[in-house]
């Protein structure tokens, strides 16, 4: 059966979460008008900005491209529920430390992207870090503080010096 | 811009999947990794009745060795296929080939058969499945029948699935020890759609290359091999005057077309680069 209504069930920053949605509404839209957790943007809503990047399943996806409704039974990991663990604490002070934010609007995505990548390349060249951050637009910064703010956070975690 | 409304299903097998469509009518759609519909449902491009995410159905997913070839479920996503250690030995042409598909975020959601499906004429993976001579296998409930790719890719976003049929998987045939491959690509920025770009395969023999195809993407309404260039380069000895009579075939096989990207005369320059860059790559492997 098709329908317009659509129950999911699934885990949003480690609590589950129960909700009715259109199908037609898309996770970020849901994270931020349900849940109230407006810490991921929406820039374009047609995937070309990064702008509402979130973790989906432990991968960073863009929320604007993905329908609440296939998130169902997945597990959703936003900015805050990043933040709040303190999982990239560091990787955040690096940025202020930076200036590798100025208006705010890419952050929350950037870090989640930038993340990712720490995770799965301890030492990534500036390359392969403007490489990894390729999908996530900043009107702001120019790039270069938030290429230097990741490598000085990967440097940190390999025990280097800030 | 948000999505009109539309009626959504999530169905646990294919035959559920195929009934659904069936019932959904012309205008129903199958949605994958939603890395091509929603932007289109979001811009209000497409406005389909009924929503059939395959996302669930597990004959669909995987990469598995097929004798000397390969077998892609259709819903093995960009980031699986990049990682996948089988894909690098036997095809690093679609390990390379997918590094220039879109950001990875795009990559982690996106699905091999939704590339293939969605068509798009400067996309990297319907170029490397002409050029590789695959085979599509696409299920409806009259049964499988089984498409090369030469016959599947018909015009912009246009290929031969019919309605109601859902794309399974993708096989690629005789990858053994003698293959070789080539890639290149020109962008205007990394992870954007080509401006030109190449796939190309051959056998490797006795120091020369046997039987290459060489498939363009974003040089027309589809990918397109170019045949000419092919021949002059087959069993010929690798030197420069092979090289620049194959760049020459270019301007009979390829019509490339004028945007606001790039012009025909540029289009038809990046292919004659683009094309050196994939013989080099080929010989390089086959000395
Ligand atoms: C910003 C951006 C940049 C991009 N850059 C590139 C790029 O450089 N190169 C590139 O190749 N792509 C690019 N893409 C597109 C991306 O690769 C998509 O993932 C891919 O084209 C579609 O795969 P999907 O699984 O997301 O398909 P979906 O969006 O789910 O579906 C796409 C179409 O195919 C149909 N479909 C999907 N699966 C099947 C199936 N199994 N059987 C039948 N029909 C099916 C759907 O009905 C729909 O019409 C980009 C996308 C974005 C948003
Ligand atoms: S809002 Fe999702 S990519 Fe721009
Ligand atoms: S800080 Fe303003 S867009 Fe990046």
């Amino acid at each position: 059966m098709s329908a317009r209504r659509i129950r999911i069930s699934l885990e949003v920053n480690g609590e589950p979460v129960e909700a009715e949605v259109a199908p037609r509404q898309h996770l970020a839209d849901f994270l931020r008008e349900t849940l109230g957790l407006t810490g991921t943007h929406i820039g374009c809503e047609h995937g070309v900005c990064g702008a509402c990047g979130v973790r989906l399943d432990g991968a960073v996806v863009r929320a604007c491209l993905t329908l609440a409704a296939q998130a169902d039974g997945g597990a959703v990991e936003t900015i805050e529920g990043v933040s709040d663990s303190g999982e990239i604490a560091d990787l955040q002070a690096a940025f202020e430390k930076r200036n590798a934010l100025q208006c705010g609007y890419c952050t929350p995505a950037m870090l989640l992207s930038a993340q990712e990548l720490l995770l799965e390349n301890a030492a990534p060249s500036r390359e392969e870090i403007r490489d990894h951050l390729s999908g996530n637009y900043c009107r702001c910064t120019g790039y270069h503080a938030i290429v230097d703010a990741v490598e000085e956070t990967a440097r940190q975690r390999r025990g280097g010096p800030a | 811009m948000k999505a009109p409304e539309f009626d959504y299903a999530r169905p646990a097998s294919l035959d559920e999947a195929l009934r659904l469509l069936a019932d959904g009518g012309e205008d129903a759609r199958v949605i994958a990794g939603g890395q091509s519909l929603v932007p289109a449902l979001n811009l209000r491009l497409a406005a389909p009745p009924v929503v059939v995410d395959i996302g669930g159905l597990d004959p669909l997913r995987g990469i598995e060795a097929v004798g000397d070839g390969l077998r892609i479920g259709a819903l093995v996503r960009h980031a699986e296929l990049a990682r996948s250690a089988l894909v690098a030995a036997r095809c690093p042409l679609l390990t390379q080939a997918i590094a220039h598909v879109a950001h990875p975020a795009i990559r982690n959601r996106g699905t091999f058969g939704g590339s293939l499906a969605q068509a798009d004429p400067a996309a990297e993976l319907p170029a490397c499945a002409l050029a590789l001579d695959a085979i599509m296998i696409v299920a409806s409930r009259s049964g499988e029948r089984r498409v090369a790719a030469q016959d599947f890719f018909r015009g912009v976003y246009e290929t031969a699935l019919a309605a109601g049929e859902i794309l399974v998987a993708v096989e690629i045939p005789a990858l053994g020890a003698d293959r070789r491959f080539g890639f290149a690509e020109f962008s205007r920025r990394r992870g954007d759609f080509a401006i030109v770009g190449v796939a190309a395969a051959a056998t490797k023999s006795g120091g020369r290359l046997a039987s290459p195809r060489i498939a363009f993407f974003g040089t027309g309404d589809r990918p397109q091999l170019a045949r000419a260039a092919a021949a002059a380069l087959d069993g010929a000895a690798n030197d420069t005057n092979t090289r620049k009579a194959a760049r020459e075939k270019l301007a009979a096989d390829l019509d490339p077309v004028e945007d606001s990207t790039a012009s025909r005369a540029m289009r038809l320059h990046l292919a004659g680069e683009a094309l050196e860059q994939a013989i080099d790559a080929l010989w390089r492997e086959a000395a």
